[in-house]
């Protein structure tokens, strides 16, 4: 320890005032206060002690939370994989591929975040935030597998950039980072996120050198396949077994809720989004109550669709499927839990973190089911529930001035 | 119409360093010292008196010329040796040098058969008077104003607070004689607020002319502004006033006897005082006496107050004049290497983040004046909620302050609220912002502008 603290302190002189490096002194700062908790004292008046926990702890709890889903999610691709190209494998090639796979865009998405947000400190002189902890890995759990990495840098530095640093950096935001990084794809360049081959096609990324997927094969999500039923007229469950059967796939209600599906990296699993909400709620972190709202929005919308579904009032067959359906397909757990409960973009009155949770459920449904273009709805629920958020506030702040009014009129 | 008022929320910091209940042996303060510092809301302080005068105690020493019919007065008899100032000649310090045996100005007796005014007169000017503070702003009250009611917390939930019972032993004729006067000042009523979670002390159920209302909860519970929020909130241009239990007693004790009696028993707290206990001193005493010989670590920080709410005044300090505690602790200007991540049950948090076990820890936490991280905008949401058992979004009030939106600072609640009510979310805040000085600068935007 002392030998890293002599290293720190060794080139300290070049960053202080006037010395060579001195407009670098923020990322000396940043790196060393990661490695040694800084000694600073409380000032003379005011709170002489505090909290033992700071902004760190409580982002390195959010990227603990998101392991389990990283992991599943990681070696789901090479599940996935070996499905479409009918060729035999063991556990370790699974998470062998599905490792090679995820891992450059991991290291994309902090390289060039960090990068991106290092330079803005620097030209703003503003201390290095913990926030970016979080979003890097946020960004590379809600990418396709198979997703340029070009693109993946680009995204990445919109996303910090417009999504972030315009507005002033870390708890300034009014988007969730990571879904900004996403939707700027989805618009930007479709073709690679979204579809029926970008989920466990190898065109995109040969150098591994693996087989073609078999003849006939399709990659659609669950998602896909319920919506394209829709234009069929078959059930969604009927079509989804059909699916099952044809193409060796299983997207029962449970393999949904395991995750055994194709989708993006960390979205396929309910179960590993719901260990992070654990972790999260358990921690303290996130609001439960933007969790069980989301999942319980979704859920009454499905209801809700399904009642009109029966009476001749039904667009498409999608939305007769079961309301449980929709908690377990696509990205919608992990979407409730780890993008609706960032706090910076979320509501912030404890009121109003049910009724933006219960909004972002009902949106996701809506959007999924009666939008003709894009079968997935959690990224557009969320963004839009962000910009609503300030909103709900709003009128929650403001009943709390009327009482505070209404008492001194009494 | 007693009211009976259970919190939930808040948050008990169990620190190691409670002062057992016995009066500890200690060689008396020599010098003493009046700080304006100790008076939010002073704005012109004028000196009465120069350097090398003789005082006695109730002497008058400042005055406020913005509102100069309270006197702040000597707390012992002695010579002034020193009136301290700082840049641009701010007044800093009155240091009084104290004689062996104290003498106190002769005050007449306050007899409270005659009218407001003049009971108000005698008190303003009889060195007592700062102890009566006016909410909104918890500044020392405008003796013009009559207040719609007065309060006063009769128990302190601070960590390591003093237990007023035991400050208050023998005062008893005093205490009353206080409420007797402050009953006399309000329109409204006096309300005694004590803890609900203990059985009412012998001192304060027999107390007449106040109604006595029950608190219980954690910290902070016993801050008389969470109190007043919930018997008869402070709305925009209501005053209401509010008195500590000593500054009854001391109230008491001039209209008894007419003397500026300003001993006081002082709580010696903290994880490195060797000896811990209560001594008896005089209002703005030298900790030094106190502390010198009596501490463990090399390296420790000696606190006016509690540890929330004090103010650092080092070794050769002097007690605030609203102090009644003496709290020390170990420095913490270290560093430690991953602080951030290393798991523990002994860092005392509120939050139960990866890695923070003091949730299970049933003990008592040694905490130091490290700040455990680097200030940081705001990020987490709803955790000044739980600790703030007041009908107010504090997030939102601390905003309002931050872009200095008038209308909201009123709307949000900010007549509701001083330092010491945010003293925890302060203490909770994970991005380290110093909050309590926050709500003073959005007084001093309320007050004068």
């Amino acid at each position: 320890m002392k030998l890293i603290q002599k290293l720190f302190d060794g080139i300290k002189p070049n960053f202080q005032k006037g010395a060579k490096w001195e407009k670098f002194h923020t990322l000396y700062e940043g790196h060393r206060t990661i490695v040694f908790a800084p000694d600073l004292v409380t000032k003379s008046k005011g709170a002489q002690i505090k909290d033992a926990t700071d902004l760190k702890r409580v982002m390195i709890t959010v990227v603990i939370a998101m392991i389990p889903a990283l992991l599943f999610g990681s070696y789901n691709i090479g599940h996935q994989h070996f499905i479409a190209t009918g060729e035999g494998s063991t556990f370790l090639d699974k998470a062998i591929f599905g490792a090679l796979s995820v891992l450059p865009i991991l290291l994309v998405s902090y390289a060039v975040g960090l990068a991106t947000e290092f330079t803005f400190c620097v030209i703003r002189n503003h201390p290095i935030s913990e926030g970016y902890l979080v979003t890097g890995m946020l960004i590379a759990l809600v990418m396709p597998p198979y997703i340029p990495l070009w693109q993946v840098a680009l995204a990445t530095v919109f996303a910090v950039v417009i999504g972030k640093e315009v507005f002033g950096g870390t708890g300034m935001n009014i988007l969730n980072v990571a879904m900004t990084a996403r939707a700027f794809l989805y618009f930007a360049y479709p073709a690679q996120i979204s579809g029926d081959l970008v989920w466990t096609s190898s065109e995109l990324w040969s150098s591994l050198a693996d087989k073609p997927a078999v003849d006939g094969f399709s990659g659609a999500t669950a998602l896909a396949v319920a919506y394209n039923s829709s234009i069929d007229g078959t059930p969604v469950v009927e079509a989804l077994s059909k699916h099952n059967a044809a193409f060796n796939a299983d997207y029962s209600f449970m393999s949904m809720f395991m995750g055994w599906i194709p989708g993006s990296i960390g979205e396929t699993s309910t179960l590993m989004a719901l260990i992070g909400a654990v972790i999260l709620v358990a921690t303290g972190v996130a609001s439960w109550k933007i969790i069980v709202g989301g999942f319980g929005g979704a859920y009454a919308m499905g209801l809700v669709m399904n009642a009109f579904a029966g009476n001749g009032m039904d667009v498409n067959q999608f939305m007769a499927m079961p309301a449980h359906y929709h908690l377990v397909m696509g990205g919608l757990a992990f979407g409730v839990v780890f993008m609706a409960t960032d706090p910076v973009s979320a509501a912030q009155t404890e009121l109003g973190k049910w009724i933006y949770g219960i909004l972002i459920g009902v949106f996701t449904v809506i959007i999924r089911v009666t939008n003709p273009a894009y079968p997935e709805g959690i990224m557009l629920a969320v963004l839009f529930m962000n910009v609503v958020a300030p909103l709900i506030d709003h009128y929650v702040v403001k009943a709390n001035k009327k009482r505070r009014l209404q008492r001194a009129t009494v | 119409m007693s009211k009976i008022v259970k919190l939930k929320k808040g948050f008990d910091l169990k620190l190691a360093g409670k002062a057992p209940l016995e009066l500890l042996q200690v060689a008396s303060a020599s010098t003493f010292a009046l700080k304006p510092s100790d008076f939010p809301g002073i704005q012109r302080p004028k000196v009465l008196v120069n350097e090398g005068d003789t005082v006695k105690a109730g002497t008058p020493l400042l005055l406020d010329k913005a509102m100069d019919q309270v006197l702040y007065a000597s707390p012992v008899s002695g010579e002034v040796v020193e009136i301290k100032r700082g840049e641009k000649r701010k007044l800093l310090e009155i240091k009084i040098l104290a004689d062996k045996k104290i003498t106190h100005e002769k005050g007449t007796p306050i007899d409270l058969s005659q009218n407001r005014e003049s009971i108000v007169a005698q008190l303003a000017a009889s060195g007592t008077w700062p102890h009566i503070i006016q909410r909104p702003y918890g500044i020392v009250a405008n003796p013009m104003n009559v207040p719609k009611a007065i309060f006063i917390s009769a128990f302190d939930t601070h960590p390591l607070a003093a237990e007023v019972n035991f400050l208050l032993q023998g005062e008893e004729r005093y205490f009353q004689a206080g409420i007797d006067a402050l009953a006399k000042l309000t329109a409204g009523k006096v309300h005694l607020n004590v803890d609900g979670s203990k059985a009412v002390s012998e001192l304060f159920s027999s107390v007449r002319h106040v109604q006595l209302n029950q608190f219980s909860g954690p910290h902070p519970a016993g801050n008389v502004g969470v109190q007043i929020h919930h018997l008869d909130p402070i709305n925009k241009g209501e005053i209401a006033w509010t008195v500590s239990p000593y500054g009854v007693v001391q109230i008491g004790k001039y209209v008894l006897e007419g003397i500026y009696d300003a001993s006081k028993m002082v709580a010696l707290t903290g994880s490195e005082l060797k000896q811990r206990g209560y001594v008896k001193t005089y209002t703005g005493a030298q900790v030094t006496p106190f502390v010198k010989e009596n501490t463990q670590a090399t390296h420790a920080r000696v606190i006016s107050g509690n540890v929330l709410t004090g103010e650092s005044v080092g070794a050769e300090g002097y007690l605030g004049f609203y102090h009644n505690q003496v709290t020390v602790i170990p420095e913490g200007d270290y560093e430690e290497f991953l602080g951030w991540l290393k798991p523990s049950a002994s860092k005392l948090s509120f939050h139960k983040a990866i890695g923070m076990f003091s949730f299970l820890n049933r003990g008592e936490f040694k905490v130091d004046t490290n700040t455990h991280g680097e200030e940081r905008p705001f990020v987490v949401s709803g955790v000044f909620e739980k600790v703030l058992p007041m009908d107010i979004l504090p997030t939102y009030l601390f905003k309002a302050i931050i872009t200095e939106d008038f209308d909201e600072m009123e709307e949000l609640g900010l007549y509701e609220v001083i330092e010491e009510d945010v003293a925890l979310c302060e203490f909770v805040d994970p991005s380290k912002n110093e909050l309590q000085q926050l709500v003073r600068q959005g007084i001093e935007l309320l007050m004068y502008s």
